[in-house]
């Protein structure tokens, strides 16, 4: 087990959020969309530009920019 | 009896506008809320007696001050008190929704939830209790399809029974989500403060407040602040404490804790056996397979350019015929007028003010409605969400957002869209930022109107690389706009970019109905700007143009000289017609010199020497103000070439091409201002509308002139030292 950003998250990686690292409008934004701790994710893919990343949750797909990816840590298997 | 008011809220995409549309048929009122641009959509519910006012709230996720749309939902639940409130909730994403939920439940208003989607959620192999869901929300639950209407009957029913009284309202003072031992304690001393001095406990409940001062909630705690302003220094203070105290010893911050709860509320209902899995959760539904081909690396973009493009020529081609048409119907009507009337001022009037004002903007309609309904399908759909994710990558650089591509490329991203369902388009974006930075961005774009002007200098100073010179002027544009939307963002509209985190909602098949009324909705604005602001200013235009006509020596002159022809010339001769109609011409030219707006044209020289134009094209820009074409047809009067149709302009193109005045410098300059300058002033009243402000469109005229202007000058001014 170990945690990197959701940024560094491979295609059809899979794992859980342990921490979401921003406050104000950001933070919340992430938080609404069902972005917490404890959260189980799966990568999807990405734009054909590599930026933004689709995830899946739930059985839903949320999708949000590299630069947000960061402020959120996920615990992966290795 | 007052009609009683019904809200219905919900996530975006969860199947609000499809119940409003089923619920309200075409009673609908779209407004706006004051001061914002958010839309207010309001419709007539009536069956077995049962009468009342449907309002749609603006989809939201969640009730924090995060954006316009919440702020407009918070408010109008909390001022005007619906009687019943119907929270709809996409059964297929049922944990996520149920986050609202939980804010509303907060609110305590008599709320009624509405299980929407249940037929995606059975075919994803799901099957929801809804008795239990209703038992521990402690709210009604109604399972129904929006779509088809099933269920939608027993829900109305319900709604209708809570607004009458018939049954109770749930009891909310039950409900109490737990935040933690530190949040609660906070909220409970808090309450107690709250309760003590009655602080707006007309509208919001008292813990509510507290829980949102704790969430650092602006809007709210400016709110309590105006109410009384020592009591919000203390309840500040306490939630200041908790915060310092969640933030050492926990690391994280009130409002991270808050969602964390509201989150393990609603796992710990759903975890007692009201959702059951028949297949695993993660499953990949077709929606899935079809997205891993359109939005494929490589395939994406190219279906992308290829969607976006049929769109474009759908739109302009299919309306190709009903323009016309309109065109043809208003044609008619001024001939008519021009049958039935003596000439005069009247006549003048109706004809060139009122009929081609009016005509000119119904002509869009056409596509408009085309435009619209095309949208429609990209966005009920959801593609229009992928379009969105490929392309954020490159609009961003710009300050823009990934949905902004559309509004530009209608505007004219290939040559010859038009600004005003592009400026229209830009309300599927809903980043306020972005959204203000498109619209004001997007009228530079190359439109349909302002390619006459294109082919008519280019034509007769560029001709032979027409085709390079026309390629170049659309890269051009897209140029300008995009560094113009860049430049706006560090300045005007200066901010951090609105958080991007967005769903990819799984493709739908649109339904004709929600199609026709999305398409209608739209189009019915744009027609009911054209009876009033529109036909003002056209009116304007025309009287700046034709007044205050010639003195009586110069009339006397011109009769003299037609009194010469007909001496000299056998009437109805081929050589007396073309004499009359040389005489006809040279007055019209002399009375748009004389007109007010030819005075401005003179007056206008002091400053528009410097960027190479003379009187005659200053009175074409103006003109061009009421629609791009109209700068040809001007120049062609203003050089006594008669009204000159713009699709037919040799000879203007050679009457300029001949003059000491022009150069290929000078239309050179001449081409980047009409590009570039004021938007035509239908885009004009769409900007003010869209952007809720006449400010906004009163600055998108002057920053684009004097953009254009400046641009313009500098190339003139360099090009003569250069020896051009
Ligand atoms: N299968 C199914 N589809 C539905 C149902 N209700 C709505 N839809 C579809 O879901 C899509 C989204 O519905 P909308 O009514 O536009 O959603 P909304 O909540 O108004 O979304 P916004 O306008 O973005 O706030 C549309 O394509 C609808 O046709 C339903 O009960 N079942």
């Amino acid at each position: 087990m170990k945690k990197i950003s959701l940024r560094h998250m491979a295609k059809n990686q899979h794992g859980t959020i342990t921490a979401v690292k921003v406050a104000g409008d950001l933070g919340r934004r992430i938080r609404d969309m069902g972005l917490i701790k404890g959260t189980e994710i799966t990568i999807q893919g990405r734009a054909p530009l590599n930026d933004p990343v689709a995830l899946r949750i739930r059985g839903n797909t949320l999708t949000l920019r590299n630069n947000e990816a960061d402020y959120i840590e996920v615990e992966v298997d290795e | 009896m007052s009609k009683i008011t019904l809200a219905l809220t919900g996530n975006p995409n969860a199947g609000k506008t499809t119940l409003f549309n089923a619920l309200t048929g075409a009673r609908q009122h779209v407004g706006n809320y004051p001061g914002v641009t958010v839309e207010r959509k309001e419709g007539a519910y009536e069956k077995d007696g049962f009468e009342a006012v449907i309002v749609d709230l603006p989809g939201t996720y969640s009730l924090t001050a995060y954006s316009e749309e919440e702020v407009v939902a918070r408010n109008f639940l909390a001022n005007e008190k619906p009687a019943v409130v119907i929270n709809i909730v996409d059964a297929a994403n049922l944990e996520r929704n149920l986050y609202l939920t939980c804010q509303l439940l907060e609110l305590k208003i008599p709320l009624i939830v509405a299980l929407n989607m249940v037929d995606v959620a059975k075919d994803r192999g799901m099957d929801i209790d809804v008795e239990k869901l209703s038992l521990f929300l402690g709210v009604p639950v109604f399972p129904i399809v929006a779509r088809s209407g099933r269920g939608v009957d027993d829900l109305m029913l319900a709604a209708g029974d809570m607004a009458a009284g018939r049954i109770a309202p749930p009891d909310m003072g039950k409900l109490k989500i737990s935040y933690g031992d530190d949040i609660d304690q906070t909220l409970l001393s808090m309450t107690d403060m709250i309760r003590e001095r009655n602080l707006l406990d007309k509208k919001y409940p008292s813990r509510w407040i507290a829980v949102k001062i704790v969430e650092n909630d602006e809007i709210l705690i400016q709110e309590v602040r105006a109410a009384d302003s020592d009591l919000a220094d203390r309840l500040l203070q306490e939630a200041e404490k908790v915060a310092d105290h969640l933030l050492k010893t926990f690391d994280t911050y009130p409002e991270a804790l808050i969602a964390d709860h509201r989150y393990g509320f609603i796992k710990g209902i759903l975890k007692r056996g009201i959702i059951t899995h028949h297949y695993d959760e993660n499953r990949l539904y077709t929606s899935d397979h079809i997205d891993k081909v359109l939005t494929n690396r490589f395939a994406g973009p190219l279906i992308m350019l290829a969607v976006l493009f049929s769109i474009y020529q759908i739109t302009f081609s299919l309306s190709a015929l009903p323009v016309t048409g309109v065109e043809t119907v208003f044609n008619w009507l001024a001939a008519a007028v021009d049958g039935l009337l003596a000439d005069g001022p009247l006549k003048s009037m109706l004809i060139s003010g009122v009929i081609n004002g009016v005509g000119g903007v119904l002509g869009f309609v056409p596509l408009i409605m085309l435009m619209f309904f095309c949208i429609a399908i990209l966005e009920d759909s959801g593609y229009l969400a992928r379009v969105a994710f490929m392309m954020d990558r490159i609009f961003r650089v710009f300050g823009l957002h990934g949905s902004s591509v559309m509004a530009f490329i209608v505007s004219g991203g290939i040559a010859g869209g038009c600004a005003v369902p592009g400026v229209m388009a830009t309300r599927t974006l809903r980043s306020p930022k972005e959204r203000m930075a498109t619209l004001l961005t997007v009228p530079f774009m190359n439109c349909g109107a302002k390619l006459p002007i294109l082919a008519l200098l280019i034509g007769a100073f560029f001709a032979r690389h027409k085709a390079l010179y026309m390629f170049a002027f659309t890269i051009l544009s897209w140029i300008i706009a995009l560094v113009a939307a860049k430049v706006l963002r560090m300045t005007v509209l200066r901010g951090t970019p609105t958080p991007f985190v967005m769903e990819l909602p799984p493709y739908r098949f649109p339904t004709f109905k929600g199609l026709m009324i999305h398409t209608w909705e739209r189009s019915w604005q744009y027609i009911k700007k054209a009876g009033t602001v529109i036909l003002m200013i056209s009116i304007i235009l025309w009287a700046m143009m034709t007044y205050p006509g010639l003195n009586p020596e110069q009339k006397a002159s011109f009769m003299k000289e037609r009194a010469r022809v007909a001496a000299l010339y056998e009437p109805g001769s081929k050589v007396s017609e073309k004499r009359l109609l040389a005489i006809d011409n040279r007055e019209k030219a002399l009375t748009l010199q004389n007109s007010i707006a030819g005075k401005i044209g003179v007056a206008m020289e002091k400053v528009t020497w410097l960027s190479g134009f003379e009187w005659r094209t200053n009175i074409a820009l103006l003109g061009g103000f009421a629609a791009k074409e109209v700068v040809v047809s001007t120049l062609g009067t203003a050089y006594s070439m008669g009204e000159t149709d713009p699709e037919a302009s040799g000879s203007l193109g050679v009457r300029l091409a001949r003059d000491p005045a022009w150069s290929p410098l000078v239309a050179l300059s001449a081409l980047l201002f009409m590009m570039f300058y004021a938007p035509c002033f239908v885009t004009v009243v769409c900007i003010a509308r869209e952007s809720g402000s006449w400010n906004w469109a009163l600055f998108s005229v002057l920053y684009s002139t004097t953009f254009a202007f400046i641009l313009s000058t500098v190339v003139f001014q360099v090009g003569r030292l250069l020896g051009f």
